[in-house]
Parts: C-alpha cells; sequence; structure tokens
C-alpha cells in the first residue's frame, strides 16, 4: 500500500517531525537540516531518506546541493500534526472547565456553611 | 467547542487564548496548586501526572511528571520569575526526552472578561528552530491518544496518494 506504514512510522518518530516542522518554514539542505538537532549528516541523511520514502518530502537539484521541500503529502500531515497538539490543549481546558465547575461548587458549600454559623 | 486559539507570531513566539466562565482568581489558582493542577494539565486520555511539584513563588521551582503506565512518560521542570495574583505569571520551563529542551518562557495573563476570565498565554522560544522543533516533538502525549486519528489520517492520504500517483515528486 503506498506510503502508510511509511508515513505512519516515519511521523512516530520526533526527530522526523521536527525536519518536516523546520521544512514547513520552507526549503533546507542537509547541513541547515542537520544543524538544530546535533547530528551527523549521515544520521539525518537516513531520517530524510525515511520521510523521501514515505512521500512527505522531495528533494531538487542544485549544483551539488539537493535541498529538500515537505510535499504535499508533507504540507497535510503537518497541518494534521498541529491539529493533534491544538486537540491535546483543548483537552486540558476542557477538562480545566470542570475542575473550575467543581471550585465553584466548593465555595458555595463553604458560603453556606458559614452562614450558618 | 472553538473557545481556544492557537497561533504563532514572528518567528520565536506561540500565543495560545481561552475563555474561562469561571472569574480570573479561580483560574489562576488552578494554574498554580498542584492539587489542582493534577487534576487537568493531563493531556490526552489515559495520561496522569504522579508527580507535581509546584513553588509557586518568584524563584519558585516546579517538576511535573507524567505516564501513561505502559511505559511512557517524560517530564518537565521550571522556574517561576515573577507572580501577581491573580492575573499573571511568568516562568521558564523545558521538556526532558530525556534531554532538555531549549527554555521557553512563558507568560500567562488572566484578564476579566465579561462574568469570566480571558487567559492569554505567550511562549517565547529562543529562535525559529526551537519553536518548530516544539511544534514537533512538544506535547508528546498529545501523540499516545492520537495515534489511532493519525492512522485514520494517513490512510486517507494514502488514498488520495494512489489517485495521484507519484506524479507529485
Amino acid at each position: 500500500m503506498y506510503g502508510l506504514d511509511a508515513a505512519f512510522s516515519a511521523l512516530a518518530d520526533p526527530t522526523r517531525r521536527a525536519i518536516l516542522a523546520r521544512l514547513a518554514k520552507g526549503e533546507a539542505t542537509v547541513n541547515e537540516l542537520a544543524e538544530p538537532f546535533e547530528m551527523t549528516q549521515p544520521a539525518i541523511s537516513q531520517h530524510l531518506k525515511v520521510l523521501e520514502d514515505a512521500g512527505l518530502i522531495v528533494r531538487r537539484v542544485e549544483g551539488t546541493k539537493r535541498p529538500r521541500r515537505l510535499s504535499n503529502t508533507g504540507i497535510e500531515a503537518m497541518d494534521q500534526w498541529l491539529a493533534m497538539l491544538r486537540k491535546a490543549l483543548e483537552t486540558n481546558y476542557d477538562r480545566l472547565d470542570g475542575v473550575l465547575e467543581g471550585m465553584e461548587k466548593q465555595e458555595m458549600e463553604k458560603h453556606k456553611k458559614g452562614k450558618k454559623r | 467547542m472553538s473557545k481556544m486559539t492557537l497561533k504563532t507570531e514572528g518567528d520565536t513566539q506561540l500565543i495560545v487564548t481561552r475563555h474561562f466562565t469561571a472569574p480570573p482568581e479561580a483560574v489562576y489558582r488552578a494554574h498554580t496548586d498542584p492539587k489542582l493542577i493534577q487534576k487537568w494539565l493531563l493531556g490526552p486520555e489515559g495520561w496522569t501526572m504522579p508527580v507535581c511539584i509546584n513553588e509557586a513563588r518568584p524563584g519558585g521551582k516546579f517538576r511535573y511528571e507524567w505516564t501513561n503506565r505502559k511505559g511512557g512518560g517524560f517530564h518537565i521542570t521550571g522556574e517561576y520569575v515573577e507572580l501577581e495574583p491573580y492575573s499573571r505569571i511568568v516562568h521558564i520551563e523545558r521538556m526532558h526526552l530525556p534531554d532538555p529542551t531549549p527554555d521557553n518562557h512563558i507568560e500567562t495573563r488572566f484578564e476579566a472578561d465579561g462574568a469570566g476570565t480571558l487567559m492569554t498565554m505567550r511562549m517565547t522560544l529562543p529562535d525559529g528552530k526551537t519553536r518548530a522543533a516544539m511544534l514537533a516533538t512538544g506535547m508528546e502525549r498529545g501523540m499516545g491518544a492520537s495515534y489511532d486519528r493519525l492512522a485514520e489520517f494517513l490512510m486517507s492520504l494514502s488514498a488520495r496518494g494512489m489517485e495521484r500517483g507519484a506524479g507529485e515528486s
């Protein structure tokens, strides 16, 4: 099947997601990609190969350089990833709504007890 | 519910806003009292925070540890810089995965908004690359419960990919 397993395992690795996030800002060479991760070029190249095989990034030839950029699939994948982060945050705040409601009830209980005294 | 907004600003900032129906004092307390934090700052279903140390005073430290009880876990450590009850918190935090990520400077404001509160959280990362890396690796716990949805999404991509063929590259 085209890309499913490959794309899934490609995205499961945080370094590869970070590479995709970097590429979401624009095209970059292997050197530029290796820099923020304190990884060797061969290690980065290996990650790039996984991403390429998964159809998430594409390369261009420019002299001796092979700058990478996100493919359309890669752009969609990053959008989806950001939507998941948003979802995780939203889940927290929805839960906080419940906590705040509980706090308010406790306050009201206290007031009631206070009045009785 | 789409009460929350999440947007990037410039190269290094990330801004989250959220409205709450409770007053600022309550929302502030829920952000600084460890017993309350443990109840909501958990990410997806299945994650808990067994360790929540929080010294809510300027210079005070905090440490949050999360686990999914399936061998997954990570922690955040940080320091409070400024606290203005019940309107503003400034703190610095980093995630340990297990290597520490670059410091994330976070200012959280709680403003009265009608009978409720408008919270504005502004995260500032050292540079654009760090922000990109944080968006990618950050909130790792966001993955756990979302793997199913990711699989679904990739399935749909895969279907479309087959339609498109390899024409794209």
